[in-house]
């Protein structure tokens, strides 16, 4: 059943699943994002974090082809954004859907669907499959009929993962998945991912440093520009160039496992019982 | 009661009215759910009022251009007075309809504004070539507040061939509307043409919009359009339900509406609308303790 979630699209073998270089990218006020540079290999699992206003949505916009850049190039598999964006599984930040849409859990998870049956064309019994497949793995199927207004924040979350599931894949992305949830359905959310992981590229954006937790690959910082080292570990240099601010403002309140365990733990995070959380 | 029904039924245009009560709220009922989801029901009133502007140019069109054309045009058109009107006004609405969802996607200007003015516009235009049609003065209250009392079986077979359009184009597009009215930027992600179905929407509403001109006229499109779909929104969470209860509600509103209409003597148009205002405010006292019934369902089944 696992095959369903691999790409049935062609995939250019070798190509890194995002290759960005040189990329400029903005608005009319000016630009948001210079001179990117990021490879996300195959497999990988990794976290964006940076301040609000600091390019996330640019850069998320600019990977699924909702902005053109004003320089440099992206390519996912290996392909022009356009194209290309049809291996990445999109999971939108909840909080910008309206609540009241009369809409329910499997026509949301039917939508991923789209994109391989064109117009004209109904949904196959495949599609059903395929969507079926995708809500049983966040745990949904049994509330399928449910209407999305009624859902909890951590259930609806779990839907429009199921949808971009239901896309089959090759990247997942996914905007602030736990921005709207408390720490025990994130910390679930979390789990799935890593799950999903064995399977699918993950990109996941966030501003807060918390969703960053143990679960990611890599990390990097994206304030304008993206510091990024192909690492799980965030260096107090990263943070203090991404937030410019002083690091330890950060680190109070946050997990610190996305720190490296030793080099600069006593400096930076001072003071407070951070105990088991670090590293 | 019954006696009176029949009566009732024994007049032609009472049996002509009913039957484009039905067939509107057809129309009506779906693009009424499209318009309440969306959040288009400002959008909708331009191109209602822009629509005018096609009635008036399809007056002076009918009585002062096509008779230096053809002598006896207007003799011949005078057999079925509404025609030539509404096909101007479908073709205006359907423009203005393609120029706001234009405007509205690609201006930086604030979107609401320019609908705003071209609504005014629309309204205006149709005033003008009304003032400048010669020899005919039309009645322009009847599509200010409709003349439901006074459709004729051209116009129900116009109304009939609309909603057999809109029910096709809903049925063939139905999962690309669906998708871009929940979201918008997943559609796009998906390849989905957001634009074309976009504008696809704006034209069925355009579309029905000159239906329901003729009926319930032009000030009560929007309350049309409108409260029907507003109502079913409460109780039904899904689309196509929501489609099928506001259709059911508009044939009951236009019914009851035109029985009042014809019991009391009262303007039909203004009638329709009052049965259904009250529904609407009626709907809004009882919903919240039917949710709070369905919580509690839904919490104790989860419990």
């Amino acid at each position: 059943m696992e095959r369903f979630l691999i790409g049935a699209e062609p995939v250019i073998p070798t190509a890194a699943a995002i290759h960005v270089s040189h990329l400029w990218a903005g608005y009319e006020t000016g630009s948001v994002l210079e001179d990117i540079n990021l490879t996300v290999q195959r497999l990988d699992f990794i976290g964006l974090i940076g301040p609000n206003g600091g390019g996330k949505t640019t850069l998320l916009k600019v990977l699924l082809g909702l902005l053109p850049p004003t320089r440099g190039e992206v390519r996912i598999m290996g392909k022009p954004v356009r194209e290309g964006r049809k291996h990445i599984g999109y999971v939108p930040q909840v909080v910008a859907f309206d609540h009241d849409f009369p809409v329910n859990v499997w026509d949301v998870a039917r939508m991923g669907r789209l994109g391989r049956r064109g117009l004209f064309r109904r949904y196959s019994s495949r599609d059903d499959a395929v969507a079926e497949q995708a809500l049983r793995q966040v745990e949904m199927w049994e509330l399928r009929t449910r209407p999305i207004g009624e859902l909890s924040g951590g259930q609806r979350q779990r839907v429009y993962i199921a949808r971009a599931l239901a896309t089959e894949p090759d990247i997942l992305l996914l905007d602030e998945p736990t921005a709207s949830v408390d720490p025990k359905i994130s910390t679930s959310i979390y789990e799935l991912l890593q799950r999903l992981n064995d399977h699918v590229t993950i990109v996941l954006i966030s501003h807060d440093m918390s969703a960053v937790s143990s679960y990611v690959k890599t990390v990097g910082c994206l304030n304008r520009h993206l510091f990024y080292h192909e690492d799980r570990y965030l260096t107090p240099e990263m943070l203090e160039l991404a937030y410019q601010c002083p690091i330890d403002l950060i680190a109070h309140g946050a997990p610190h496992r996305v720190f490296a365990p030793h080099p600069f733990g006593d400096e930076v995070v001072h003071d407070h019982d951070h105990g088991g959380a670090v590293g | 009661m019954i006696a009176a029904i029949l009566e009732a039924l024994q007049f032609a245009f009472m049996r002509h009215a009913l039957l484009a009560g039905v067939l509107v709220s057809v129309a009506c009922g779906i693009i009424g759910a499209y318009v309440v989801v969306n959040r288009i029901v400002f959008i909708s009133g331009g191109i209602a009022h822009a629509a005018y502007g096609g009635i008036g140019l399809g007056f002076f069109f009918k009585y002062n251009l096509l008779p230096l054309l053809f002598v006896n045009a207007a003799a011949a058109l005078d057999q079925r007075p509404g025609y030539f009107p509404l096909v101007g006004a479908i073709l205006f609405s359907l423009a203005a309809a393609l120029v706001m969802g234009l405007v509205q996607r690609r201006t930086r200007q604030r979107a609401d504004t320019i609908i705003g003015v071209l609504w005014a516009i629309g309204m205006a235009v149709g005033i003008i070539f009304v003032d400048l049609t010669q020899g005919y003065k039309v009645d322009l209250m009847s599509y200010l507040f409709g003349s439901i009392l006074a459709v004729e079986s051209s116009e129900l077979l116009i109304i009939l061939a609309l909603d057999v359009i809109i029910v096709v184009l809903v049925a063939l597009f139905y999962k690309e509307l669906l998708a871009i009215s929940f979201d918008e930027t997943f559609a796009t992600v998906e390849n989905v043409p957001v634009d074309v179905i976009y504008l696809l929407l704006l034209a069925m509403i355009a579309m029905t919009v000159v239906m329901l001109m003729r009926v319930v006229g032009l000030i009560m499109v929007i309350a049309m359009l409108t409260i029907p779909a507003a109502i079913s929104g409460l109780f039904v969470k899904d689309l196509k339900r929501m489609m099928v209860l506001s259709s059911f509600l508009g044939m009951v509103f236009t019914t009851l509406g035109l029985w009042f209409s014809y019991s009391w003597n009262l303007t039909s148009g203004a009638a329709i609308i009052l049965v259904g205002g009250v529904t609407y405010l009626l709907s809004l006292m009882v919903h919240p303790v039917l949710l709070r019934a369905r919580r509690r369902r839904l919490e104790q089944a989860e419990a």
